[in-house]
């Protein structure tokens, strides 16, 4: 009988903590599989943030190491200079590289760091209870905008992706989602092309993905994947927004 | 040389792989030093970083990696680093950490100041941890100590902190260096390469059994005890006879030792300790101290801050007298001299 799913090499046997219809095990999933198909588990080197994956090292089979809140850029850039031969990897949510980590993932990203950061937008802050994040959409409650994000209070839900854009040391950055099979297969091709980017040297890349948060949204799984598409994606569009990898197939 | 770039030099020769730093007066030459003999040797990187919180998570980054790291400011700096310094003691990382310290609070200012002494010697940042803490008073010893600071901080997996001061990084004196940069230092066994040929590591602190943060806790106690007990170095200065004995550190200590010279030629028995290394403090020496003489004055350029370990120490088995000059502005050897006379026959000691 032929094997047609199993668990990726490089995915521990952990079961995850995440709450049900979390994107983080999606996203997890599909990384994994990456890793395995690119052939990188012996190179790459993972920097999880504090958050709900803080977690991260008990799934993915690889070398990991923590980072303080919003530092993952910079630790990135010092693990990459010190050891140009790996592969690093942020893994890193809305409010630690859109607010806390805004002048380090910029500045790591104008400097042209070989690094990756996968960039988690799911609109709040999860592990802390649902408060506002930098990318909480206009009118979203949260447990710190009960009436709703007033932008004459609390200003706009930042393109972090956008701004990037903008810097000329990013070479590559996408957005995706994983509220369906074919997002979720974008999802691993935009990873995919990260990493590629970075093992080919050319600069800064960044994929950012648009991930439910039944538990803080207060929906249900399937409400949650039907709000990114209704909601979410109006403020922050899918697909490559920026390229300058040379690459003649990109997307 | 002036003794920031001396600090350059020695940490190069130490075989410091990456500098990560931010410009901050005044101790901008080690950080352009650096910049022109660092980042271009082989295997070496130079970062200018876009604050003293990046640079310090890069110096984070490159210890998990394996290599010889440092970093350098100046005391606002410093304060900005700390979360990065909990960090790397939380996480057992080596790293080097100079602090050319200035006037605070606050912005303060560009001149010499001993303010940090409590920040640097209690740990700096949140949670229960130390930072082994060296001071130089000479820009010769700013190179030794700069050396010896990578060796203690790869011998027990610990930040090390430099503890000088802007006179100290702007002076410039003859300074002779006793190593060559090794080729290539071996990568520490703990590092994060990749999981080539051996099981994924984790290098992390956070935990949800607080039975295992209390173990770590009691491991780092461990081994500052072991640190305690090896390390503690200082240096003594005419204590022998003395009647009043002068504790300083850094170039507070190299202003006492004027005071000091000219107080003997008046025939006043006076004698230094000189703590080298702030945590841990000499405490010992400073009890054995007092079998000789029971009259100590504590010389800082601040309101007074090691006052308190040489206070603990002697757990009221001696006087302690206290001169200070904080803000920045730094007193002469005559100055320091007519205080210790004083103080000497005030105390009938003649």
């Amino acid at each position: 009988m032929k094997k047609v799913y199993t668990r990726p090499r490089s995915l521990k046997r952990n079961p995850f903590h995440y709450c049900p219809g979390c994107g983080h095990s999606i996203i997890h999933r599909v990384m994994t599989e990456l890793i395995d198909e690119m052939n990188l588990q012996e190179r790459i080197i993972g920097i999880p943030p504090p958050g709900c994956s803080v977690f991260a090292y008990y799934y993915f089979d690889i070398d990991m190491a923590e980072s303080a809140h919003g530092r993952g850029a910079a630790v990135a850039t010092g693990m990459k200079r010190a050891f140009p031969e790996a592969i690093v990897f942020t893994y890193q949510g809305d409010g630690d590289l859109a607010a806390i980590g805004t002048a380090e993932t910029i500045h790591a990203a104008n400097r042209g760091e070989k690094i990756t950061a996968i960039f988690i937008n799911n609109a709040v802050y999860g592990m802390t209870g649902g408060q506002m994040a930098p990318t909480t959409l206009l009118d979203q409650q949260t447990t710190t905008t009960p009436y709703g994000r007033d932008v004459k209070l609390e200003g706009y839900p930042i393109r972090m992706s956008e701004i990037l854009a903008l810097v000329e040391g990013a070479v590559y950055i996408e957005r995706t989602a994983v509220n369906s099979p074919a997002n979720i297969r974008r999802t691993k091709k935009a990873i995919r092309k990260a990493l590629q980017t970075q093992i080919d040297d050319l600069g800064f890349s960044l994929v950012e993905i648009l991930s439910p948060c039944p538990t803080n949204w207060k929906m249900s799984p399937l409400e949650a994947w039907q709000w990114i598409d209704k909601e979410m994606t109006k403020q922050f569009p899918l697909g490559v927004i920026k390229d300058t990898t040379g690459d003649k197939d990109a997307n | 040389m002036n003794g920031n770039s001396a600090i350059g030099e020695a940490a190069i020769r130490a075989g410091c792989q990456c500098y990560f730093g931010y410009p901050i007066t005044p101790q901008n030459e080690l950080t352009e030093y650096m910049a022109t003999h660092l980042s271009r040797r082989k295997g070496c990187s130079f970062v200018q970083a876009e604050s003293e919180i990046s640079a310090i998570n890069m110096v984070y980054g490159a210890s998990v990696a394996g290599v010889r790291v440092m970093t350098s400011s100046s005391s606002p700096g410093i304060s900005l680093k700390q979360e990065g310094i909990s960090y790397l003691a939380a996480c057992e990382l080596p790293a080097v950490i100079v602090n050319m310290s200035r006037g605070g609070p606050g912005l303060g200012s560009i001149v010499a100041s001993q303010s940090d002494y409590f920040q640097a010697t209690r740990g700096g940042g949140h949670g229960d941890y130390r930072t082994i803490v060296l001071a130089p008073s000479s820009v010769q010893e700013l190179a030794d100590l700069t050396h010896h600071a990578f060796d203690l901080a790869d011998k027990y997996q610990i930040p090390v902190i430099i503890l000088g001061d802007g006179m100290l990084g702007q002076m410039m004196e003859p300074v002779e260096f006793k190593h060559e940069a090794p080729e290539e230092l071996p990568i520490r066994s703990r590092a994060l390469r990749g999981a080539k040929g051996r099981p994924s590591r984790i290098i992390k602190t956070f935990t949800s059994k607080p039975t295992e943060l209390e173990e770590l806790n009691w491991s780092l106690y461990r081994r500052y005890q072991l640190i305690r007990k090896e390390e503690t170095s200082y240096e003594t200065f005419l204590v022998e006879d003395a009647e009043l004995i002068v504790v300083a550190f850094g170039i507070a200590a190299r202003i006492a030792k004027g005071a000091i010279k000219n107080a003997r030629t008046d025939g006043l028995k006076v004698g230094m300790l000189r703590p080298i290394t702030l945590w841990p403090f000499p405490s010992a020496k400073v009890e054995e101290l007092a079998n000789g003489t029971k009259h100590f004055l504590v010389f800082e350029m601040n309101m007074g801050q090691m006052i308190e370990d040489v206070q603990l120490a002697l757990a009221g088995k001696g006087e302690v007298s206290f001169y200070g000059r904080p803000g920045g502005v730094i007193p002469t050897p005559s100055e320091v001299f007519r205080v210790v006379s004083r103080l000497y026959y005030q105390k009938g000691l003649k």
